[in-house]
């Protein structure tokens, strides 16, 4: 079996020496957030003596990176109306398509995996210009629902693969006990799809909430930015910039999926790897 | 009791009807066999319509504006090839064309290399090896654009980079400013954040290696180099196939980064194929040429795609 030499040892420091390395920019992020805007051009390496949490205070009474709060929001809302569409329509597609054998099923079914790899830019302009003139720019509600029906494919894929695993046992025994198809799939299949379900969740709720190409489009100059619109509002600034409040701004919008990943920083990790057991 | 059995299977019986199967009174049913249906095609009706709206139908619409000189104002004139034509004539088109072939060249290199070696890195042994696995996965869950100004800080004029440099004697040097570096920082940035990506794949593609197959190759006498050759290798095979064509594609679509650190500048050193097409459709308001560059795009990712595909499909016969 496997012991632990000085080999081993070895490598951890190593490891380590990359690890360090490679955080090197977050510590730059945090303890320059907390430095005047003077000391963080003079002495951007050395840690901070006195920290100065006033940063994240004027940051958020300043004319563009004030509206932090209703980004948070806005980009709470897109996620949640997305992540549901994905959820509820993806499983139930997946599980009709990954069930029925026939070939139309077959068919449809790489049909939509094709959507995968089509890339946005080319169907994003006519959703833009239909958009427009239906007046749906800047409309959050609006954005949510694009992004369920873009990253649909990605559902249906991740749903069938794991659909595809599980026994048909439990549904042939509802069947024979008399339960409809629909509550059949509602009490006793779905339950059974919740890993498929987090990975979902996961995966296209960080897709959204970090996306900075579809709002720039649809939201942009509009009264509800995102997360990454106020950053880039806030940042791409060129008159004067003070990383100090740039930081300041940049940790307050990476604070919930942070907190987030390292609750469920597991779940999270399986759901990015997990594409490669199905 | 009995009243709620028989409903259900009136329920499921009117079910089966809408499969095509003849209507049957519910007395007969308990002496019919009948299978499971699973679902209803109803079900999947609104995701199928979302995927042929968006994915198909917008997608054929965005390419037959490539062959017109719409604006999104006036009407559209047919135009023929002559936006594809403009493309070859294009410099900064074209220049753009070869940046985004470097940079996803230089990143998938980079992932896959620095992903795979921390994976090797962090698979067994090391004590803390879990808590090192969620330190360098962070990256990946944070916004590319907020990481990106980070980067900006680092390789700015004034910034860190050359604070250490000078430091050690050496001349600062204009990194995002420099024709020759800046596209380097865009790849820098792009492969710190998302190496960890390709390092948790790699890590759940090594987790189905037995270590027994290369305790007993070690015993043979095979070295190290030879037992990840012969034995991880080929069995990482689906790690491999996903990562390569995850990292390829992403690589040909970088956008956030360009657009906080450099803007696409110093002159157009650093567009990508999706800034361009960012700028010439939604700034410029030329939908023509922007969807004739998008369609070119749309080629290149489906084509780059299944190139890689068909490169790491698992030839063993399993």
């Amino acid at each position: 079996m496997f012991r632990y030499t000085k080999w081993t040892l070895l490598r951890e420091v190593l490891v380590w020496i990359v690890a360090l390395f490679m955080l090197l920019p977050l510590y730059l992020l945090i303890n320059n957030s907390l430095k005047d805007s003077i000391t963080s051009i003079t002495d951007p390496l050395g840690l901070v003596v006195t920290p100065d949490f006033g940063n994240f205070v004027t940051v958020l009474e300043s004319t563009y990176a004030g509206s932090l709060p209703l980004g948070m929001l806005n980009s709470f809302i897109i996620t949640a109306v997305g992540v549901s569409i994905l959820v509820v329509f993806g499983s139930m597609t997946a599980y009709v398509l990954a069930r029925r054998t026939s070939k139309v099923s077959k068919v449809t079914f790489y049909l939509i995996l094709v959507g995968i790899i089509v890339p946005a830019q080319l169907g994003i302009v006519p959703i833009y210009v239909f958009a427009r003139s239906v007046g749906l720019l800047g409309s959050v509600w609006g954005l949510g629902i694009i992004y369920g029906m873009m990253l649909m494919p990605l559902s249906v894929f991740l749903y069938a693969g794991f659909v595809r695993s599980l026994p048909t046992d439990y549904e042939e025994a509802a069947f024979i006990d008399g339960s409809s198809r629909f509550n059949t799939f509602r009490k006793i299949v779905f339950p059974l799809l919740s890993p498929a379900t987090g990975t979902v969740a996961i995966l296209g709720g960080i897709i959204m909430w970090n996306d900075f190409f579809t709002p720039l489009i649809f939201l942009n100059n509009s009264v509800s930015p995102t997360i990454a619109l106020v950053v880039y509002s806030y940042a791409a600034n060129p008159v004067l910039i003070e990383w100090n409040l740039v930081f300041a701004l940049l940790i307050l919008a990476m604070i919930p999926i942070t907190i987030l990943y390292l609750i469920f920083q597991k779940r999270f990790i399986q759901g990015f790897s997990g594409g490669i057991k199905s | 009791m009995n009243s709620t059995e028989t409903k259900a299977r009136r329920k499921s019986s009117s079910d089966a009807s809408l499969q095509g199967e003849p209507r049957r009174k519910s007395g007969l049913l308990p002496f019919r066999k009948k299978t499971v249906v699973f679902g209803s095609w109803i079900w999947a009706f609104p995701s199928l319509a979302a995927v042929a709206v968006i994915h198909y139908y917008a997608t054929y619409v965005g390419g037959s504006y490539a062959f017109t000189d719409f604006n999104g104002i006036s009407d559209a004139n047919w135009v023929g090839l002559d936006n594809f034509i403009r493309i070859g004539t294009d410099p900064q088109t074209m220049g753009a064309i070869g940046n985004t072939f470097f940079i996803a060249v230089i990143y998938f290199i980079g992932v896959n290399i620095i992903g795979l070696g921390l994976a090797l890195a962090l698979n067994r042994g090391l004590k803390t090896r879990y808590f090192l696995r969620v330190l360098m996965f962070l990256p990946v869950v944070l916004s590319s654009l907020a990481v990106s100004y980070i980067f900006k800080f680092i390789f700015d004029f004034e910034g860190p980079l050359n604070k250490v440099l000078m430091a050690l004697g050496q001349e600062p040097k204009l990194w995002l400013g420099d024709t020759d570096t800046a596209i380097w920082t865009i790849i820098i940035v792009a492969v710190w954040q998302n190496a960890g990506l390709g390092m948790v794949i790699y890590l759940a593609g090594l987790a189905t290696v037995p270590p027994e197959l290369e305790e007993s190759a070690a015993i043979d006498g095979a070295g190290v180099f030879q037992r990840f050759w012969h034995i991880t290798l080929p069995m990482i095979q689906p790690a491999v196939a996903i990562t390569t064509t995850l990292s390829l594609l992403t690589g040909l679509r970088i956008f956030d980064q360009v657009v906080a650190m450099t803007g696409g500048g110093p002159f157009g050193a650093t567009d990508t194929m999706s800034t361009v097409i960012y700028r010439i459709t939604f700034e410029y308001s030329d939908f023509g040429y922007g969807t004739a560059l998008a369609t070119v795009f749309a080629i290149v990712l489906a084509f780059a795609a299944a190139l890689q595909l068909f490169i790491t499909k698992d030839r063993s016969g399993k």
